[in-house]
């Protein structure tokens, strides 16, 4: 058996797209900046995905700025509004302490051009208080931004109230919904939100694009600069197939969403179920407000990366925090935020299931980790020293 | 590519000399669990001679693969030999370890003259 569970890192490319794609390739190959047909008829095409990206999450076409994925849209957003703050005196950012790198590593770049940040907490749960958050605004706050839902443990955060709370404080904020669009419903203007990113390769799309939205009358500081695409704020000619196919894989996503996590988040709750009966496991993040395709464990005794290699060997891809898969030497920063010791943060294992996974699947692997679980354990010295009593069990 | 080479692979999937030693001559463990990574090495020694050496770990697969091989490098050596182990031997014989892995090799070494250091004082005190 072949199972992909590893969609949080990437997925499957939608058949939609690719044949959006390859027609683009094919046919659309001119440039959207040129003023003769087939140029103009590439500027066409880029404006309609434009307008169908700004539809789905409730925004205007102008206020959407094509970039290379996820990252860059993070980078994007936060320095703007650093920027922006800047000139009014306000160099405050909150955020959370489980963010992507691509937004943490951002702001620590800014901490050493003279930004403050202040990290919020997560709790045990994975999600971030709102009364937290407003307590942490301060006069010289000029952004919050907290992600729409964690990519290592799914825990959706609540994000409309803290656009409110945003609003209300006049404080911009952005949230990186990498994991969120295409998956949950995303209203900018119900939910207040003043930048979010996107990257096409979570929702069946191409890699290598993304986009950021951006409320207009924000002004937006470009990374890239160079000729006047996307109005001037990320030079460089539109790689438009892969727009046109994230796109198309966006159309579809929002277009059978409600069938899907309801899909999913029941075999989720199979696979929740079932490795809750290994003993001394965990389930990391809120029970309850995650993401339908997402269950994320820590098993104690044993090493992730271990798990990883023979999960593997039976066919099934998937992710851990260890350390040993993050290159570091610490465990994934998003289950020390959580409050899991390193020891217990080593032993985690991410199951981030696709739209067609089947309950014969899910049991599938949860006999597989049962049975890794165990034969790792059989010759692991901290499980001996845990079951002969010489260390305590914290799970 | 793959990540590790077939005989990491192999080890790690079929590790040799996997268990405890009851009563053994020389116990060593190192590393710790924040880490990611716990060797424990257990020798039985006959007159010198490494007779049977048996490994449990707590790590990555290149952890587990380096303790089988390290464990089948000293088995049937004399003492002062398997004194002589390097880490950079474990990682040959096994045709190489990434290099962020190397740290691995390094541990088993470690963990092989802790349990050999463990045999000499027990001898001294007898």
């Amino acid at each position: 058996m072949k199972i992909y569970a590893d969609n949080a890192a990437t997925t499957r490319m939608s058949d939609a797209a690719i044949q959006v794609m390859t027609d683009a390739m094919q046919n659309t190959y001119g440039n959207p900046s040129s003023l003769y047909t087939i140029g103009q008829h590439a500027k066409e095409k880029l404006e309609e995905a434009r307008s169908s990206i700004a539809g789905i999450i409730n925004a205007e076409p102008r206020e959407i700025i094509f970039t290379s994925g996820g990252s860059e849209a993070d980078n994007q957003a936060i320095l703007t509004a650093a920027l922006n703050g800047k000139k009014k005196g306000k160099t405050h950012i909150i955020s959370t302490a489980f963010e992507h790198h691509a937004v943490l590593h951002t702001l620590e770049k800014l901490e050493k051009y003279g930004f403050t940040v202040t990290l919020l907490p997560v709790h045990e749960n994975g999600i971030v208080s709102p009364s937290e958050l407003e307590e942490a605004i301060r006069e010289d706050t000029c952004l919050v931004t907290v992600m729409t839902a964690n990519n290592e443990i799914g825990t959706i955060q609540p994000i409309a109230e803290i656009g409110a709370i945003c609003r209300r404080h006049n404080v911009v904020f952005h949230t990186d919904a990498v994991q969120a669009v295409g998956h949950l419903p995303i209203d900018v203007k119900a939910q207040q939100i003043d930048m979010l990113s996107a990257s096409a390769h979570k929702f069946h799309g191409p890699k290598g694009v993304g986009f950021l939205y951006v409320r207009k009358g924000i002004i937006l500081h470009s990374l890239i600069e160079g000729g006047a695409q996307e109005r001037g704020k990320r030079a460089g000619t539109e790689n438009l197939p892969a727009i046109l196919g994230m796109t198309a894989a966006l159309q579809e996503a929002v277009a059978n969403m409600d069938g899907n996590n309801a899909r999913m988040q029941n075999v989720r709750d199979h696979l929740i179920q079932g490795l809750s009966e290994i003993p001394h496991s965990a389930l990391n993040g809120d029970r309850v407000q995650r993401l339908a395709g997402n269950v994320n464990f820590s098993f104690e005794g044993i090493e992730g990366e271990s798990i990883l290699i023979l999960l593997d060997q039976k066919g099934i891809s998937a992710s851990s925090g260890s350390a040993c898969t993050s290159g570091s030497l610490d465990p994934s920063h998003v289950l020390l935020a959580i409050g899991r010791i390193h020891d217990v943060a080593h032993g985690s294992l991410r199951l981030s299931i696709g739209e067609d996974i089947t309950i014969e699947e899910a049991d599938y692997i949860i006999d597989s980790v049962r049975e890794i679980v165990a034969y790792l354990r059989s010759f692991s010295p901290v499980w001996r020293d845990l079951t002969e009593g010489k260390k305590e069990f914290i799970l | 590519m793959a990540l590790y080479s077939d005989k990491v692979m192999d080890h790690f999937l079929q590790p040799r000399n996997v268990g405890t030693i009851e009563n053994a001559d020389g116990v060593g463990e190192v590393g710790n669990a924040k880490c990611g990574d716990i060797m424990k090495m257990y020798l039985k020694i006959d007159d010198d001679i490494i007779t049977d050496v048996k490994f449990e770990t707590f790590g990555c697969a290149s952890a587990i693969a380096s303790s089988s091989m390290a464990t089948e490098l000293i088995k049937g050596q004399k003492v002062d030999d398997a004194l002589k182990l390097t880490n950079a031997a474990v990682a040959e014989a096994l045709d190489g370890l990434p290099p962020h892995k190397m740290h691995c090799s390094v541990l088993a070494e470690e963990a092989i003259q802790a349990a050999l250091e463990d045999y000499k004082s027990k001898a001294a005190t007898d």
